[in-house]
């Protein structure tokens, strides 16, 4: 399977071109947030001070995940994703922000594959559970908000060639439902 | 491994002839745990309140299941439990009538429900029988038995292999990304039932099933 590199930042060309199935590296600047920084997030959003983000989410790629802490001498801790469908009620207003990608594992709703195709953005799976190898890709890492939220306070990773699948694309398409018709026995 | 180090979930088995000085058991088992997620540098999962949601920064509690033995010995079995698969668990208080083609199209619900967001190839443990809380813990119990090990009863033995079987036939596979391994085994325990109820509670182990015991 061919694999295609992408660096940050993203444009819509960047993503229109990618495809359910397509194994993806990623290299650049990506940012994380899980539950509770989305909802800070969303609620700067909601209450108009966009300015205010932990960054600038045109073009960019979050990652939900919550790192288990850093060992002496290494970058990042075990750094796998967590399961997405819970960021699902504050992703549109990040893809409507100008976001291209988000990281994790497992289904996203109607409403957040359809602000992908309305928005231009894709969403793309990590290996849930490898999550020590996904650590190997992360050449640094650093706090840029919320610290207070321990596990879950938003970083900033720089990756090479860090590892992942396109679920949805900006079509409409669905890795998870188009796989399971190739080996589902009736 | 995952960075979801888990909610720590102790099973002690307390012989009776045991007697334990010097403190309190309960609270030392949590100085144990949090002293191995501070120390282990495991991630700290835990919030003190579910609606207030404050992280409590060392992963305390635990949740600590007691039964009382016969015997001079206390057993610890430590079993960490992730959040996505946990999640994705279900319980069902089901009528006699559903009998077992009720069992297990619920199995099959769950399964189907949660496709790629429990880290697949999953375990599945399930709890028939009891009440609603005994099913739960059946259920959480199941998961403790090694893969590979077959059930005692020969019966719920050949429903674990029916169920695993059409489990996997759903075609979901590792990831969800589609593939013939989405389950690794189907554990199943049963318990008394009233002649009112069938409880059936689904509780799912990522591939991640952390288990360790010892025995005093």
């Amino acid at each position: 399977m061919t694999q295609i590199r992408l660096t940050t930042p993203l444009t819509d060309e960047d993503v229109e071109k990618l495809r359910i199935g397509q194994q993806v590296l990623i290299n650049g600047v990506i940012y994380t947030g899980r539950d509770a920084a989305h909802k800070r997030m969303v609620d700067l959003i909601k209450a108009g001070k966009e300015n205010e983000l932990p960054f600038d989410p045109k073009g960019q790629i979050i990652y939900y995940v919550g790192p288990s802490p850093t060992k002496p001498g290494k970058v990042v801790g075990s750094c796998g994703p967590t399961t997405s469908y819970r960021m699902d009620p504050y992703a549109p207003e990040l893809y409507k922000l100008g976001l291209k990608v988000s990281i994790g594992k497992g289904k996203r709703s109607p409403e957040v594959i359809e602000a992908m195709k309305k928005y231009k953005g894709v969403y793309v799976a990590a290996i849930g559970g490898a999550a020590a190898l996904i650590a190997k890709s992360i050449k640094s890492a650093k706090v840029i908000a919320y610290p207070d939220l321990g596990a879950e306070a938003v970083h900033e990773f720089v990756v090479e060639d860090f590892p992942v699948v396109v679920v949805n694309d900006t079509l409409g398409g669905d890795l998870y439902q188009e796989g399971i018709k190739i080996y589902a026995v009736k | 491994m995952c960075q979801d180090t888990g909610y720590a979930v102790i099973f002690l088995e307390l012989g009776q002839d045991v007697r334990i000085e010097g403190g309190d058991l309960y609270e030392a088992i949590t100085e144990g745990v949090r002293k191995g997620y501070t120390e282990g540098y495991l991630r700290k999962s835990i919030v003190s309140h579910p609606l207030e949601r404050k992280n409590t920064g060392d992963n305390t509690p635990p949740v600590i299941h007691t039964t009382i033995v016969p015997g001079e010995n206390l057993r610890i079995v430590v079993a960490p439990k992730g959040g996505g698969s946990e999640n994705m668990s279900a319980i069902k208080m089901m009528k006699p009538a559903d009998g077992v083609e009720g069992v297990k199209d619920f199995v099959l619900e769950v399964a189907k429900n949660a496709g790629p967001n429990p880290c697949p190839p999953v375990i599945f443990g399930v709890g028939i029988g009891g009440t609603m809380e005994k099913a739960a813990l059946l259920a959480k119990e199941a998961l403790l038995r090694e893969i590979g090990e077959k059930n005692e009863d020969p019966n719920m033995a050949a429903l674990e292999d029916e169920l695993l079987e059409k489990i996997n036939n759903l075609g979901i596979g590792p990831q969800g990304l589609g593939g013939r391994t989405f389950a690794l085994a189907v554990h199943i325990k049963t318990y008394a039932a009233h002649i009112a109820s069938l409880p059936v509670a689904v509780n799912i182990n990522c591939h991640a099933a952390r288990h360790k015991e010892i025995v005093f």
